[in-house]
């Protein structure tokens, strides 16, 4: 084996974490799909659960196939390591879980995916855990929401729905300054575009559902740290943990001792670990994860520049484009591009706006009318008619998703077929 | 974190080594060369308090197969093995000593290791001594400074991957049986 080297990412896309197997040598990463594994013997079993020995236990808590995922994550995000999750919902509540006790509190950017919203606001109000929302953009709305109880700073890199770019470098120095670690759900720029830890974040977590699995087959999530975060005044990473003998993670695997935890403890009791066979369709999808994603953020800097001049079109809300509010803090943190998601917004003519997006949606033959996002294929969304069809446009308003809004996903289409079918669509919606 | 703490930690946060000192004291190939040809290790400052990172340390090597000679003049046995109050003390040739002291320590730590004719030195991740590490390089010693001899048995048989650690490993070769 060679001294180590700094390889570039796109190796690191193809190779890290995987060596081929003494045994079989297998060049692609085998399918571990097993629940468990056989001790060596009751020694080696107890040093494994006392974890002296780290090794393979039980699926819910480690799989080779997946270790393979989570190595390659932790190196192409530069971080210390990774723990796969069962979804990027699983994966940012691992990390809250583990990090929070009751009474503790988090400041959020407001600027969040509404899953995340409903899961920071509702059920870790049910673990005693509050959480202030705060709009983003301006630092100090940041620091004038910590108070003593804060225990997490959270953001998005690219925001939905307005697309806006998080300041990471900004909120990381406010968060080194309080001794309060940083979390980034990155999963609209994936680690191509932007690798958060390298700005100051000390956590990432993703919803690999989306670009690095980039097949829309397989949900999955997974957290990635820095390893560089001081735990010491962190009593759940500090303290002595008595499901295992007393314990102190942080004493003992320092800079894994969030990851150990978030794995032994966390993953281990609340049971949403990811299929060793999502782990695999997610590896294939890393593997051409760099040519994918230049792909989409050149088909949706084509698409945002073709609405922004369609007659039918009253606003594109993509950091991509050179008057948007956050193209300088795109061209700093997503120089290649900022992703392959965002919204628009259709003309509102004399008509009820909703009905008219209902028609766009209706009229639409190449793109794919889902709720999700990062898929090789172009995707759509009205959310008026749809995720928010219960509100009135009102209410719609102030939740930043007005009746007029729709949101893509710029997939890896021929762009012509695309433009053609956007067009095409967008008149039928205004006959 | 408070010093003491930090000292022992198995994996501590500090940094400091420069590019130059790593390649020098946590050089991949000399770290590889301990772990395979070592068969005895003499750990000073092993503690036998189970939780403790030098514990974990002591006795995950044992299960890999290799002796530990606890060296602790407040423990008579430790993890089963027979506890010596110094290194001189220790009747058998010694392959490498595993020193979890603090930096301070470490200058008559080395002065010991020199004397008792051990054929590499291994300052724990935190122990950071320069003179300390630089008079074992003069002496003809292997050392390694700043990292800990469990994570790195881990990085290269494959079971730090197995909870997920970059390991920093990239190889498209063959693995092979063993270490």
């Amino acid at each position: 084996m060679s001294d180590k080297k700094d390889f570039g990412f796109e190796t690191k896309m193809l190779h890290a974490g995987h060596i081929p197997d003494a045994v079989t040598g297998s060049r692609a990463v085998p399918i571990y799909q097993t629940t468990s594994y056989v001790f060596d013997s009751p020694d080696k079993a107890a040093q494994l659960f006392e974890l002296k020995q780290y090794g393979n236990i039980y699926t819910r808590i480690n799989n080779p196939t997946t270790a393979v995922f989570e190595e390659r994550m932790a190196a192409l995000e530069n971080g210390t390591g990774a723990l796969a999750t069962a979804s990027g919902m699983a994966a940012q509540f691992t990390t809250l879980m583990t990090l929070l006790r009751p009474g503790d509190e988090v400041v959020a950017s407001s600027h969040l995916y509404g899953g995340t919203y409903t899961q920071l606001e509702h059920t870790m109000k049910q673990l005693h855990v509050k959480v202030h929302f705060v709009e983003p953009t301006d630092i100090k709305n940041w620091e004038a929401a910590i108070t003593p109880k804060t225990k997490a700073l959270y953001g998005e890199t690219i925001g939905n729905p307005k697309g806006s770019i998080l300041d990471i470098e900004n909120v990381a120095a406010l968060a080194a300054s309080h001794s309060i670690p940083l979390i980034i759900d990155s999963t609209f720029a994936s680690p191509y575009l932007c690798r958060p830890l390298d700005h100051g974040a000390n956590i990432v977590v993703h919803s690999a559902t989306k670009f690095i699995g980039g097949h829309g087959s397989s949900i999955g999530g997974v957290i990635v740290a820095d390893g560089k975060f001081d735990f010491t005044n962190y009593p759940s990473i500090a303290d002595p943990t008595a499901s295992y003998h007393n314990l102190k993670f942080f004493e003992t695997f320092g800079e894994y001792g969030f990851l150990m935890k978030a794995r032994t403890v966390t993953l281990r009791d609340t049971g949403a670990c990811i299929s060793p066979f999502n782990s695999f369709l997610l590896i294939q999808g890393l593997e051409t994860l760099s040519l994918r994603m230049d792909r989409h953020v050149k088909n949706a800097l084509a698409v945002a520049t073709f609405l922004k001049e369609h007659p039918q079109v009253a606003w594109v809300n993509y950091a991509g484009l050179p008057d948007s509010p956050f193209h300088d803090l795109a061209k700093k943190y997503v120089p290649r591009g900022p992703g392959a998601v965002f919204s628009f917004g259709l003309k509102k003519g004399s008509g009820d706006v909703r009905a008219k997006g209902k028609k766009f949606i209706e009229s639409l033959d190449l793109f794919s009318h889902l709720a999700n996002i990062g898929d090789a294929r172009s995707l759509v969304i009205h959310p008026a008619s749809t995720t928010h069809q219960q509100l009135s446009n009102a209410e719609l308003e102030k939740a930043g998703v007005g009746p007029e809004l729709i949101r893509l996903s710029v997939g890896l289409e021929t762009i012509e077929d695309l433009l053609w079918d956007l067009d095409n669509a967008l008149q039928q919606s205004s006959l | 974190m408070g010093l003491r703490q930090r000292l022992t930690t198995e994996q501590s946060l500090d940094r400091t080594l420069s590019a130059e000192e790593k390649t020098l004291f946590k050089h991949a190939k000399k770290i590889q060369a301990i772990l395979k040809g070592a068969k005895t290790v003499a750990m000073v400052g092993l503690s036998n308090k189970s939780e403790r990172p030098s514990n974990f340390v002591a006795s995950y090597l044992l299960s890999e197969g290799y002796q530990v000679i606890p060296v602790n003049p407040r423990a008579t046995e430790i993890l089963g093995q027979k506890s010596y109050p110094d290194l001189k003390s220790i009747p058998v040739p010694i392959d490498v000593v595993d020193v979890f002291r603090a930096p301070a320590a470490c200058d008559a730590i080395i002065e010991e290791v020199i004397e008792v004719g051990a054929k590499a030195v291994w300052l724990q991740l935190g122990v950071i001594n320069r003179n300390a590490a630089n008079a074992a390089l003069d002496a003809g010693l292997t050392v390694v400074m700043d990292a800990c001899l469990k994570i790195e048995h881990g990085r290269y048989n494959g079971s730090l991957h197995l909870v997920g650690m970059n390991t920093g490993i990239i190889s498209a070769r063959r693995a092979k049986i063993g270490f």
